[in-house]
């Protein structure tokens, strides 16, 4: 495996091209990145619909592989892994936070946290660091047996982070983590990832399109046409 | 406990989706019933007509060559007593039962009647026969009447029975139902003496030899040896096997048997279809949900079994379910077809719920294989 010569990045793009091939032609989503990310850094990627934000996000968290170039996620090479490894790289050193929340319905919020844990650890005996996680995102305990179904949007979204939370990750990506929130709601979520990345340490990735969420972050990216502008 | 958490997880979506699931757990049902429920009747069948059978599987029976019918009958031709002395002395230490039979009208009181009439030697009578009632044959004037004749003409013992032209019988004893037999039938006549029945019909020779044979396992050799001394210049007499004739009849009803479970599998593969068919519609409204699964880490093999979990789940419940339809299903059919449920015991007819409810879970299962291949493959960020 490739290891990346400046290993204290925790994310590096180098030269990194995505291309999507459609039958009407080759899109190309992401053209020859380059980006360094350190660790415990809160950045806001930024850009129109289709400029390629999402795209990135999807590299970063090693749900897609790049074309072209070379990616190292935690110095190491994302595209000489295989499914298994990206898989277990995701469960094990990052969070997904999701516009949609996308909490599992079948599961009660409790058992939403504990899902990732049970997939690292094969064990169910973490309930106390799952209440310990939920707990910090001052969510009412009695709704912690509810389904996803039952929950406000917010509330979902809480333990969604908790979710991400659970498993120690380093890196937390979110897309669009308060589009679907009001105002209100909103702002307390981003009082909340800033305090993560501030306590923690966490490195937090988001896309938004909100100028006001991306206040927040430390750096802006801005990508137009599949480049950082 | 992370295969625990994927079981409670198919769990929760078979029941969520309990309507669906239930219909896919009737057609399991429905195949598991189908294959039990014929694979027992047509084993009870079979168990049926070698239990009425397999009393005559042991011999070896001689008819003359020409005409002679393998249920006896008159012909013309007999079985000398030279060839009698020759049979003998090919089969011995083997018991050698020589009969003479034949049909008339028959007069019970003074109601008319017909059957069978079989001449026997007294000594012979005890090793073929059973008697249900009275004694065997006590002098050449006495007659011992078969279950059904018995029952049908109102026989007792101590009835006359007139036979045509020949004269008058008493009957001393009935006999024990025989069933179907490739030797002799006198459920459905009378056995007398082979005295009266020389002195009545005036025959140059037997219809038939019957050769009990001890040891089953030589019964070919015997058959054999009856051949080369009888038939060595021409053929003199037919040699039948029982056990053989018996054999090819079992094998028989045993392919029917198989036939009829194989259409009952038909349904079966009718209920995987259906299974396929939900599982995949189950797959289609969750990609979001196993996109979500795999972003968070859930391995390719995790969601794989976490639908070949549901498809266990509904399995073995259509299974399990099917599994004591058919043991009540298969006694009700004994009841109706066979008039008796002790076959429906015998291991060979209960295994056949065992293969049905296998059949049922690894049907669901392999239904069960494509969806859950599907899922995993699904792409997570299209998901």
């Amino acid at each position: 495996m490739i290891q990346s010569p400046e290993t204290e990045y925790i994310i590096q793009f180098r030269d990194v091209t995505k291309i999507y091939p459609l039958p009407a032609g080759d899109v190309v989503a992401l053209d020859s990145i380059n980006l360094e990310i350190l660790p415990g850094e809160f950045i806001a990627i930024m850009g129109p619909s289709g400029s390629g934000k999402s795209t990135l996000l999807n590299l970063m968290g090693c749900l897609d592989t790049p074309t072209s170039g070379d990616l190292f996620i935690k110095g190491r090479n994302a595209g000489s892994m295989n499914d298994e490894e990206l898989t277990a790289l995701r469960r094990d050193h990052i969070g997904f936070i999701f516009q949609q929340f996308n909490l599992l319905p079948l599961l009660s919020a409790l058992e939403n946290v504990q899902y990732p844990l049970i997939l690292k650890r094969g064990t169910k005996e973490c309930e106390e660091r799952c209440l310990h996680v939920l707990n910090a995102m001052e969510l009412d305990e009695t709704l912690y047996t509810h389904k996803p179904s039952e929950l406000s949007g917010g509330q979902q979204q809480r333990v969604a982070i908790a979710r991400a939370l659970v498993n120690d990750p380093e890196i937390l990506l979110a897309d669009e983590p308060t589009g679907n929130l009001d105002t209100k709601t909103g702002t307390a979520i981003m009082e909340l990832l800033l305090d993560l990345n501030r306590s923690r340490n966490e490195t937090i990735i988001m896309v938004t399109h909100d100028p006001a969420v991306a206040r927040y972050a430390h750096r802006i990216i801005t990508i137009v046409d599949g480049r950082i502008t | 406990m992370t295969k625990s958490f994927f079981f409670e997880f198919a769990k929760r979506n078979v029941r969520l989706h309990w309507l669906r699931s239930l219909l896919a757990v009737l057609g399991i049902v429905i195949g598991v019933v189908a294959i039990a429920s014929m694979g027992i009747l047509g084993n009870s069948l079979v168990l049926a007509i070698s239990d009425s059978l397999s009393s005559v599987g042991d011999s070896v029976i001689v008819t003359p060559h020409t005409g002679g019918g393998v249920m006896g009958g008159s012909t013309g031709d007999y079985i000398s007593d030279r060839d009698l002395e020759q049979i003998r002395r090919a089969v011995a230490p083997d018991i050698t039962i020589p009969v003479y039979s034949g049909g008339s009208r028959m007069k019970v009181g003074s109601e008319d009647t017909a059957g069978s009439i079989y001449g026997l030697d007294p000594d012979d009578i005890a090793v073929l026969l059973e008697i249900r009632e009275g004694s065997y044959l006590r002098g050449a004037s006495s007659a011992m009447a078969g279950a059904r004749f018995a029952e049908e003409n109102n026989i007792k013992v101590g009835t006359r029975i007139t036979v045509g032209d020949k004269g008058s019988l008493r009957v001393v004893g009935i006999l024990e139902e025989r069933g179907m037999g490739f030797d002799i039938n006198p459920d459905y006549g009378i056995v007398v003496e082979d005295r009266w029945f020389e002195a009545a019909y005036d025959q140059d020779g037997y219809d038939m030899v019957i050769v009990k044979v001890r040891d089953l396992n030589t019964i070919e050799d015997v058959k054999n040896a009856i051949d080369k001394q009888l038939n060595r210049r021409e053929t003199v007499v037919d040699v039948i096997d029982t056990k053989a004739i018996l054999e090819t009849i079992l094998t028989t009803f045993g392919q029917i048997s198989t036939f009829t479970t194989a259409i009952g599998g038909i349904s079966l593969i009718v209920a995987g279809v259906s299974i396929l068919n939900i599982m995949m519609m189950s797959v289609t409204e969750r990609i979001k949900e196993i996109g979500v699964l795999r972003s968070i880490g859930t391995q390719k093999k995790e969601v794989r079994s976490i639908f070949l979990y549901e498809a266990l789940i509904l399995g073995l419940i259509g299974g399990i379910i099917g599994g004591v339809l058919s043991f009540v299903g298969g006694y009700a059919i004994s009841i109706v077809m066979l008039e008796t449920t002790k076959f429906l015991f015998y291991p060979s007819s209960l295994v056949y719920i065992l293969y049905g409810v296998t059949f049922g879970v690894v049907t669901s299962l392999l239904s069960g294989l494509y969806p859950a291949w599907k899922a995993s493959n699904l792409n997570p960020i299209e998901a």
